[in-house]
């Protein structure tokens, strides 16, 4: 290449959250030459912001729990459109994905003979998430990075991939970024090329994710022809702060409702009752002295419904607030004061009582949180063959967040973290095993590497053209108001059209300034990357005509049985995007047997 | 419905937010640069209720420096990359509310005194990713069959240790290394010897790092001042939990004459020297790697 840093690796990994770092691990320790490609410093990616835990059907608090059981509850959190067999090798592997972390020096919360405590979420039957207070994120990401140092990896921070390479026949070899310092760029050749780039929470306006969240990952297999499914799926967490203005958005993790938390209204009404689905009813607490005595008594007592999934509880504080019945700014109290002692509350959420305290100024040991939805995670993402995580396109994986099938319509908590290891691990060994199996090695087109890179730049040229924050901010303002928790046909339409209006003027963003470290710039590129996901969860929203999971519908206000069987499946065709229902893969019936045995 | 009533009625304090006094207008002095030099550049914008620093550098950076360049993630506390030097003094810039500035004056920002400027707040910290290479890697006792056991009190200090955000605020604050690059060389920084006091502390791992923390990260020169402690956003108590422990734990290694004979008659190996340790670190197998051999296992 003439003038543009290239290496050349055997496997190449974009993002160094959980899912890049578990597969960058496998992929070395298969003796792949591997390097790890992040936006960021290394160590700072979301996952650090995971609070509540890891769920493993490891049966240490109750040893009734076993796969099977974590199974059903995921698919049944996922409306059932979840990829089975995802599902399948999540449930079975997590248990030894966590029990490894151990291994690599992390140190979970004990029970009291000495093994890895689990907590309660919503969701899952029994407790099952092993956790470091309120701070499992750090925890696995910290045990995973020190896990890859010492393995030798070799880390390419602040460098941001703007377009993966081909080799002419459509197949990934490699990828063109640039070092956010310098802005040079620089070319990365590759046998396999893995996807690890988390979620697109900038999208939208309040989010509990950081910065990187832009969707990059989902762009880039987009654009390299792969297929997306399922991006109308998009979780709204129910308890995110609302308040102060500058901290809306934030998380509260489901945490402080599986350590006993519940929800009220502006009259003191534990609202949750009202809202319990028949999906869900036989399962679930109705009144308040059964849910409390669930806590300690599994089996004698149901499941209290502040715990019922996500996306039933962001709908009800959703109509809690639209009733005028929320709180003063906007949401409603999530209250563990009168719950819990002063003193457990700050052993087992002490990130929460730090963040209340120090940007609301709220003691959570004295008084109740405001908390209302705010978008935290995309069960959408590249279509991956379940065991390899093998996109549509050759030469290129994806796993974790960005990975689409296997939280079907809904995640619960605590999936992700377990997603991360458990796919990022299959597909760091697929990568390798690929890479080391006598893939070749092919030539990077030189042409492509210059057509990529003057188009980056071409930002600078656009004198006296569009502010990128402002552009931004306009995405924002449409994705929350048009294709928020509750959507509507119009409401979608009309945000098509705004998507359209949005992408021309994407093109005549004007960056001031120079290439060194210049947010401007990066947020021009990462602008396209969220448009692209913006684009396809609009369409992808309008055709699925039916309410399952995070898709709601007004006017579509139940789950259509036909429609449980498809995948909403977004592709990008020159430079059109379309969206087919295809079927999904079909559960086996020993399998099946699970859910038929207790309709209850 | 228990304290519905009570509940219901504790709204949180507004006054807590309220924008400060001063004609509600802020001057923000942000120091733009780069390895080259730079200076202070005031910015002034309106002051609005309950912001943090990284607001407000993002309402300039969004309205009035497109091209300011700022290092941030999470915006919670959690990841540990907005750090800077606000009035002087090292924070967190998402963690710093406005109101708990003097009102009325200017704010200064500046970029992390130890570490060399990018530009404008960012600084690079290679550094430390450079120190984390040299830690000798974790290595557990063999896992008894039904997995291993810990009592929740006997890890309970490191996981004090494992909050850690890697913000690199003690790291900036650090008089032997803040106006001293010369002693980055041999020096690990506060970071650092809480990773080197939570592997000494874990209750399964066997790698003796005592003589290495010496002869190598150089816990010598710390001559406990406690700056470090000061600027923890985690509040972990660095110099009283993890470096004095470790200072005490290196003497032991060294000169504990009851130790000494213990091994003599016990024939328990002696604490490993520097030289044993390293082919336990990134940095070693890294370079074992790159000569095509695989990684020591």
């Amino acid at each position: 290449m003439a003038d543009v840093e290239t290496h050349q690796y055997d496997v190449v990994i974009i993002g160094a959250g959980g899912a890049g770092l578990r597969a960058a691990v496998e992929s070395l320790s298969l003796g792949a030459r591997t390097a790890l490609v992040c936006k960021s410093l290394l160590g700072k990616a979301h996952t650090v912001m995971a609070e509540g835990g890891v769920a493993a059907a490891l049966g240490n608090v109750w040893p009734q729990d076993n796969w099977q059981v974590h199974f059903r509850d995921t698919m049944r959190g996922g409306k059932m459109l979840n990829n089975w067999r995802m599902a399948q090798l999540h449930a079975e592997q997590a248990p030894d994905r966590v029990l490894e972390l151990e291994e690599w020096g992390a140190l979970f919360d004990r029970t009291p003979d000495g093994r890895i405590l689990q907590r309660d979420f919503g969701g899952h039957r029994y407790a099952r998430l092993a956790h470091v207070g309120d701070r499992t994120g750090l925890e696995m990401i910290r045990t995973l990075q020190h896990r890859a140092v010492d393995l030798g990896i070799d880390v390419y921070m602040e460098c941001k991939i703007v377009r993966l390479l081909n080799d002419g026949d459509g197949a990934v070899n490699g990828a063109l970024g640039f070092w956010r310092d310098s802005g040079r760029f620089v070319a990365f050749g590759a046998k396999s090329v893995v996807l690890a780039t988390g979620g697109v929470g900038k999208t939208w306006k309040f989010t509990s994710n950081s910065w990187e969240s832009t969707g990059d990952g989902h762009a880039l297999a987009l654009w390299a022809g792969a297929d997306l499914i399922d991006m109308e799926c998009v979780q709204f967490h129910p308890t995110g702060m609302v308040w102060p203005p500058s901290a809306r958005g934030l998380l509260v993790t489901e945490g402080v409702r599986g350590d006993g938390g519940v929800l009220r209204n502006r009259e003191g009404e534990r609202f949750m009752f009202n809202y319990i689905t028949p999906y869900f009813a036989a399962e679930t607490a109705d009144t308040p002295e059964e849910a409390d005595k669930w806590y300690d008594d599994k089996e004698g007592s149901r499941r209290p419904p502040e715990l019922l999934p996500r996306d039933e509880v962001a709908r009800a504080i959703n109509t809690e607030v639209k009733a005028e019945r929320g709180s003063p700014h906007g949401g409603v109290f999530l209250d563990i004061a009168t719950r819990r002692s002063a003193e457990e509350i700050k052993r087992r959420l002490p990130s929460m009582y730090h963040q209340f305290k120090q940007l609301a100024d709220v003691d959570i040991t004295a008084e109740p949180m405001e908390v209302g939805p705010t978008l935290h995670y995309i069960m959408g993402g590249v279509r991956v063959e379940a065991d390899t995580e093998a996109t549509t396109v050759g030469g290129l994986y994806a796993a974790g967040e960005v990975a689409g099938g296997m939280h079907g319509a809904n995640r619960l908590g605590g999936n992700s973290l377990s997603d991360l290891l458990v796919f990022g691990r299959l597909a760091g060994r697929a990568a390798a095993e690929s890479a080391l199996g006598g893939a070749k090695a092919s030539q990077l087109d030189d042409a492509l590497v210059a057509d990529i890179s003057g188009h980056a730049l071409e930002f600078f040229g656009n004198d006296g053209g569009e502010n990128p924050y402002t552009l931004h901010q306009e995405l924002q303002d449409t994705m929350q108001s048009l294709v928020g928790i509750i959507r509507t046909e119009a409401e979608l339409r009309e945000a098509k059209e705004r998507l359209g209006e949005l992408s021309e003027r994407a093109k005549k963003v004007f960056v001031e300034g120079n290439r060194s470290f210049n947010p401007g710039w990066h947020l021009a590129l990462d602008l396209e990357s969220m448009l692209g996901c913006a684009w396809c969860t609009t369409l992808a929203a309008i055709e699925r005509k039916e309410s399952r999971g995070g898709h709601t519908r007004e006017d579509y206000p139940k789950p259509d049985p036909e429609l449980e069987k498809v995948n909403m499946v977004c592709r990008l065709r020159d430079g059109a995007y379309t969206v087919t229902p295809e079927q999904k893969p079909v559960m086996p019936s020993e399998l099946r047997k699970l859910f038929e045995e207790d309709q209850s | 419905m228990t304290a519905g009533t009570d509940v219901a009625g504790a709204a949180p304090r507004a006054d807590a937010h309220a924008a400060p006094p001063g004609g509600g207008e802020l001057r923000m002095r942000i120091w733009r640069g780069d390895a080259n030099g730079g200076d202070f550049v005031e910015y002034r914008l309106p002051a609005l209720e309950g912001e943090v620093v990284l607001d407000v550098v993002h309402r300039i950076q969004a309205t009035q420096a497109g091209d300011l360049a700022v290092r941030w993630n999470c915006k919670a506390g959690k990841c540990g990359s907005c750090s800077a030097e606000i009035n002087g003094r090292p924070r967190l810039m998402c963690m710093t509310r406005m109101s708990t500035l003097p009102p009325g004056e200017p704010v200064t920002i500046s970029p992390m005194r130890a570490f060399p400027v990018m530009r404008d707040l960012v600084t690079d910290v290679s550094y430390n990713y450079e120190v984390a290479k040299l830690i000798p890697a974790f290595v557990p006792r063999p896992k008894p069959p039904g997995g291993y056991r810990m009592a929740q009190v006997d890890i309970e200090r490191g996981q004090e240790f494992h909050k850690c955000i890697e913000c690199f605020l003690c790291q900036n604050t650090c008089h032997v290394i803040r106006d001293h690059e010369e002693n980055k060389e041999h020096f690990a920084g506060p970071r650092f010897f809480v990773r080197l006091a939570e592997l000494e502390m874990h209750p399964l791992d066997t790698l003796d790092r005592r003589l290495y923390t010496s002869e190598r990260m150089g816990i010598g020169y710390c001559n406990i001042t406690k700056c470090c402690t000061e600027v923890c956003p985690e509040d972990i108590h660095i110099t009283d939990n993890a470096i004095i422990p470790l200072k005490e734990r290196v003497v032991d290694a060294r000169f504990d004459p009851v130790a000494w004979l213990g091994r003599k008659i016990l024939r328990r190996p002696a604490p490993t020297s520097a030289a044993q340790v390293a082919p336990y670190t990134g940095a070693a197998r890294r370079a074992l790697r790159q000569q095509g051999d695989q990684a020591p296992a």
